[in-house]
């Protein structure tokens, strides 16, 4: 009875219809036994056949989790009640005889799902040129186009699947970048982290493709915590991009990932996200909490890394894409789009550390906060002792739409080195009726109207996006407004 | 076309229309003129449906329907089309964008196809030539860093683009130049026709010289206080409002 069959429960029709990734798909589970200790540590790491050193490492990572070392973070603008970190399962994965070894081996009920989801895994199918790693709960389903890119040397696959490939390159930089003593989430990733993707671009190899991973969490009462970390050798270039959505439950989730970047001299990454976790409904039930660590390191001289993200969804964000600008004319970028509408509260912003000489950074933040939604951008600026001609430019832009949300900035600036220049905008506004009423009498409905006054508030963001999800992130802002006025 | 009767409007506490008649027939244009505060946008706003500007009494028909019951979208998919005597900015969106975007809302409403892109970019090249506007106007962003000129040029390229049935031109003539002028005249005189109405707001006669009107209407103190043929309006340019507002 290895395949089920798909229902699809109509929660869309009973809802509205706001968000459309809100189906469960009914295929059976292998689940671990909830709850956390070290047996579901042991019994996580048996089930992916992991070699003794990342068991060890897991298991450090829980210990010291436990211990009084690691705290939950109280500082975050969020209000949640307490998460009882022992009435969740820390494992799910579709049960399958054997591990496909070709996408025609994938259950057909998860081929089906990702199909609804606008994530075709046929080959054919596929938008041409973007390669899909596709994680569904704590398991990848399927990986796209790997032969074609290993051609070029290089490694696209799940991360479960490269401790076994490519050891040496997982143990080498695994917790390089976020260390198991990162912070709370951070270590309890470390120690359950279920499955994500791993990329190593050669030396000198541009990506030709955009390489992407799709997360579903399909399980109830089910966390996910995915690992994912990329490494572009020296002079290599990669463009990642990272989708995610959820099924609509009237609990919260938990989402709690860790991310690493690795990029070496004159080597780029641009990593790019669209998360659309369900975000709750219009009264604040339900809902992901995204507790999220993502990190780069420029290493190497020259090197680039740049985050670009679209948060539409969960209930709760507290994430800040950050980079450590270690090589000398290094540089790091930030744009960001966060919606919060309804009952959504995000603090999101991101950390810029210059330790090389002649780096650069750049963050554009654009918060938009409807309904009962609070947001806070959290940005740290700091500048090293030896980071000589260190340059920062931040723009923070806040979009407030009606008079129940809030908007709120908190930049740190930190300065050890004289020649550094550090610029700092930042604006709150408000959708003016005048706006509104321009775009309506030229006939576009107040929602439209909405829609496209904050795309163009957004518009530096969007066009950082790689052309179809551009595309896709002004349908989804759309979306998420709805209901934001009238 | 348009028959308004008896209108009434307070704004903010304020009677600012008190009894507006006013009757326009299909292509027909007609001016409303008077002096600064009399009310002249107040009416633009009440007949395109601004929020704070309601009738208090009165109505207004538009092709038979009552206008007033309509939210504002829906008078201008219906075809009312207000040139604004202040143009709005909207930051980050492209001219085409909006303007597109418009086109299309007003054509879905009639039950006519969307415009393709290519389609949509053919004839807005065509419309901004007739302007001597320079296509670069397409992408930048709405109004925004619009000299006043090139604000009203744009409030044309948008009535041009949407064919109205009706529209009102809220002193479309303030802030041009003597030549910016010839060439929005010319715009507008460019979309008369028998299926038509338009209601041409304006404080100097000037502007008539190139639309010349069929009807002059004087508005003071929130009526209209006199209606004539087009030499109402040399007449007003030679003796001013003063008679007006002290009549009331
Ligand atoms: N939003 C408003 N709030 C307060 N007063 C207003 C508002 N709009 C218009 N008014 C007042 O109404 C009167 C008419 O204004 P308006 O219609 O703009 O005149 P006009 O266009 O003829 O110059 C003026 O006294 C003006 O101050
Ligand atoms: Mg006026």
């Amino acid at each position: 009875m290895s395949v089920s069959v798909e229902t699809v429960k109509s929660v869309e029709a009973a809802t509205g219809g706001e968000y459309k990734y809100g189906f469960y798909t009914d295929i059976e589970s292998e689940l671990a036994p909830k709850g956390l200790n070290e047996d579901i540590v042991r019994f996580i790491s048996a089930k992916k056949g992991e070699p003794e050193w990342l068991l060890d490492w897991r298991l450090k990572a829980f210990r010291l989790w436990l211990s009084s070392a690691a705290e939950e973070p109280a500082w975050a603008n969020v209000r949640y009640s307490p998460i009882d970190f022992q009435d969740a399962y820390y494992y799910a994965a579709p049960k399958q005889a054997e591990a496909p070894k070709s996408l025609e081996e994938v259950d057909p009920a998860l081929l089906e799902t990702y199909e609804k989801l606008g994530i075709p895994l046929k080959e054919q199918e596929i938008l041409a040129g973007v390669a899909i790693d596709a994680v569904f709960d704590s398991v990848s389903v399927a990986t796209t186009f790997k032969g074609k890119l290993a051609e070029l040397g290089i490694i696209f696959c799940p991360i479960s699947e490269a401790v076994k490939t490519h050891p040496e390159l997982v143990k080498k930089y695994l917790g390089s970048v976020v260390p198991v003593a990162d912070n709370f989430y951070a270590t309890l990733n470390s120690a359950v982290f279920s499955d994500g993707s791993f990329v190593y671009v050669p030396k000198g190899v541009r990506c030709p493709m955009e390489l992407s991973t799709y997360f579903r969490i399909n399980t109830a009462e089910t966390g996910q915590f995915e690992r994912t970390l990329i490494v572009a050798d020296v002079g290599s270039h990669v463009s990642y991009l990272e989708g995610c959505t959820a099924p609509m439950r009237s609990e919260h989730q938990l989402h709690a990932a860790v991310v690493e970047l690795v990029a070496l001299d004159d080597a780029e990454i641009k990593y790019s996200t669209v998360q659309n976790w369900y975000p709750g409904d219009k009264e604040g039930r339900g809902g992901i909490y995204n507790f999220v660590t993502k990190r780069g390191a420029c290493r190497g001289r020259n090197s680039k890394i740049s985050w670009t993200q679209v948060e539409t969804g969960s209930a709760i964000t507290w994430k800040y894409p950050s980079v450590i600008l270690q090589g000398d004319h290094s540089t790091g970028e930030f744009y960001s789009v966060a919606i919060t509408n309804n009952y959504q509260q995000a603090d999101t912003g991101t950390k810029m550390i210059h330790i090389g000489r002649n780096t650069s950074s750049t963050i554009i933040s654009k918060g938009i906060s409807a309904g009962h939604g609070q947001q806070t951008y959290r940005g740290l600026v700091r500048i090293l002792g030896k980071a000589d001609n260190a340059r920062n430019y931040t723009q923070c832009d806040s979009l407030l739409i009606g008079e129940k949300c809030g908007g709120h900035t908190v930049p740190y600036i930190e300065v050890k080195n004289q020649t550094a220049k550090v610029e700092h905008e930042a604006t709150t506004s408000k959708i003016s009726d005048d706006q509104l009423f321009y775009c309506r009498q030229r006939g576009l409905s107040d929602e439209d109207a909405v829609a496209l006054i904050v795309n163009g508030f957004c518009r530096e963001v969007f066009q950082k996006l790689p052309m179809e999800f551009a595309v896709e992130a002004q349908k989804l802002l759309g979306i998420s407004l709805e209901g934001a006025i009238g | 076309m348009l028959e308004i009767r008896d209108l009434h409007t307070v704004v903010d506490g304020k009677p600012i229309l008190r009894g507006v008649d006013l009757e326009i027939v299909a292509g027909e244009v007609h001016a409303v003129m008077g002096p600064n505060g009399s009310g002249k946008s107040t009416l633009a706003y009440v007949l395109s449906g601004r929020e704070g500007y309601h009738a208090d009494s009165g109505e207004v028909l538009y092709d038979g329907q009552m206008l007033l019951e309509l939210t504002p979208e829906e008078r201008a998919r219906a075809g009312l089309f207000l040139a604004f005597q202040y143009p709005v900015e909207i930051p980050g969106v492209p001219n085409a964008t909006f303007l597109r975007t418009a086109v299309n809302a007003v054509r879905l409403a009639r039950g006519e196809e969307e415009l393709s892109a290519m389609a949509f970019l053919k004839e807005a090249r065509a419309k901004l030539k007739q302007l001597q506007m320079d296509e670069s106007f397409l992408n930048r962003q709405v109004n925004v860093g619009f000299s006043g000129g090139e604000k009203k040029r744009n409030e044309i390229l948008q009535m041009a683009m949407l064919e109205p049935r009706l529209a009102v031109l809220d002193e479309t003539d303030s802030g041009l130049d003597i030549d910016a002028l010839k060439i929005v005249a010319d715009g507008i005189n460019r979309l008369r026709s028998a299926g038509r109405a338009m209601l041409v707001i304006t404080h100097y006669q000037r502007l008539l010289d190139y639309i010349v009107p069929d009807k002059v209407h004087v508005l003071a103190e929130g009526r209209i206080v006199r209606s004539g043929g087009k030499e109402l309006a040399v007449e007003l340019e030679k003796k001013g409002y003063a008679e007006f507002s002290s009549a009331a």
